[in-house]
């Protein structure tokens, strides 16, 4: 496939984006990334417990990677095809063969050896997601979802980052959406619904403190020790930890929140369902609260402001965000939707 | 966030992309913006990066004093923890926690070298020559 043939579309997020465009690809032109996101539930927060990042916290804003695509697909009776290899040249030739038959694949990489990213972004993490689409003079085609344009990379640069080790190693992972039914208006609203109520149970009735909701409020609290524990320096550096898992590429500023609220506006005109506008607002202004943290946050890791007061003042608003996204899915749990 | 609220500040994507965030339009429905990047995020970046460059320098200075072998400053210059670098070189954790010990290193076994050096992409020489 040639890239006039291929129609990249750029998203945030790159789960959300190579199901975007592989579903699109197989004709569901209304399909977009809110909507994958949404079915896909892919709205969370956790404090990974046991799991430390550069001594400091582990935190994820969003559900476990693959869950995406998968659940999206499960919930639309879409049939899907997984591979991983142990040999990089079956995990190539079966690449090639696909591609020769015109089918672009969802591929798992690592971004460290990734060389189209800026050096900056490049750290050991192996769950992004690109499309392949073709190949060219030796070169494959690749459609990456959170790039502004489609790029290439050589046989060699691709198998080093289909095969980069450590935690998640993508083991060469392909897959793509095998058989497409049809999509039906009431397929879709029982898909939009079920992936709510997924995102309901996730956000608030995990019975961990560090999970959903609730999970925030664990961080916050955290935060309060964290001068005297560590110095201001070592303490500053783990929040902007936290500010750098928040924000990935395309998802600054608690870019998640505002894909979720996104979500539950184009759920609300599916559904016929104005309740849903009102909690959209809520993950808005949940998003909104994201981007002030990490502005104090900021002041903080840049040497401006580092008194205990400045600390407090940042868990206080990760608070005032736990409370509010627990009462937004509250409320969706309340509207009992149906479909 | 309003569509005009969206930060366009300079920073390491310039000249790669611009991101995709999803912003309120003037109707108060969602679109999609570009934005080039955010200054917050950029600081906890630079921040990150700065504190790889002091303790990569500060171990550099523990393998010239013999305090530690120079897998560890390798390791830190690829930004790898245990786990990766396990990952890459086959070996477990607590085998390469030995391997951190300069007179156990001073005894690793070519093959053994060749694994550290294929992971950090560098040459034995590099490894065992440390300057």
């Amino acid at each position: 496939m040639t890239a006039e043939e291929f129609n990249h579309i750029q998203t945030a997020h790159c789960e959300n984006g190579v199901t975007v465009n592989l579903l699109k690809m197989k004709g569901l032109d209304f399909f977009t990334e809110p909507l994958a996101f949404g079915i896909g539930a892919g709205l969370f927060y956790i404090h990974v417990p046991f799991l430390k990042i550069n001594k400091g916290p582990a935190i994820s804003f969003r559900s476990m990677p693959g869950q995406i695509f998968k659940r999206t697909c499960k919930s639309l009776d879409i049939d899907v095809v997984h591979k991983r290899f142990k040999s990089t040249e079956n995990a190539q030739s079966f690449l090639d063969d696909k591609i020769n038959a015109g089918q672009p694949v969802g591929c798992q990489v690592g971004v460290f050896h990734l060389m189209y990213f800026p050096k900056s972004y490049r750290f050991h993490f192996n769950a992004h997601n690109l499309i392949i689409y073709g190949k060219e003079d030796g070169k494959y085609l690749i459609s990456d979802p959170i790039m502004e344009v489609t790029t290439t990379l050589t046989e060699a640069e691709l198998e080093k980052v289909r095969f980069a080790k450590g935690p998640f190693a993508p083991k060469g992972h392909i897959y793509y959406p095998e058989k497409v039914g049809e999509i039906s208006d009431e397929l879709l609203r029982k898909a939009i619904v079920k992936g709510i109520k997924s995102n309901v149970r996730m956000m608030i009735q995990i019975p961990s403190v560090r999970a959903g909701a609730r999970g925030i409020k664990f961080t916050a609290g955290q935060i309060t020790k964290w001068r005297s524990k560590h110095g201001e320096k070592k303490a500053g550096l783990f929040l902007g930890q936290i500010v750098r898992m928040q924000e990935e590429i395309g998802t600054g500023g608690g870019g998640f929140r505002f894909l979720y609220a996104a979500f539950l506006e184009q759920a609300a005109d599916k559904l016929q369902d104005d309740r849903l506008i009102k909690i959209s607002e809520q993950l808005t202004k949940s998003g909104d609260l994201w981007r002030d943290s990490a502005l104090q946050m900021a002041g903080i890791y840049k040497g401006r402001i580092t008194s205990q007061k400045d600390f407090e003042d940042s868990a206080n608003i990760l608070k005032e965000i736990s409370a509010l996204e627990k009462e937004a899915f509250q409320d969706l749990k309340a509207l009992k939707l149906k479909y | 966030m309003k569509k005009d609220e969206l930060p366009q500040d300079k920073g390491d994507l310039e000249n790669f992309t611009r991101e995709v965030c999803y912003v309120k339009n003037k109707d108060g429905k969602y679109e999609k913006g570009l934005s080039t990047g955010w200054e917050a995020k950029q600081a906890a970046l630079d921040n990150a990066w700065e504190e790889i460059e002091r303790v990569v320098a500060q171990t550099k200075e523990s393998v010239l004093n013999g305090k530690v072998s120079p897998i560890k400053y390798y390791m830190e210059l690829q930004v790898m923890d245990m786990p990766v670098l396990a990952g890459y070189t086959g070996f477990w954790s607590w085998q390469i926690k030995r391997h951190l010990k300069p007179k156990v290193f001073a005894k690793l076994s070519p093959s053994k070298l060749e694994k550290y050096a294929k992971a950090f992409d560098i040459t034995v020489n590099q490894l065992t020559e440390f300057k």
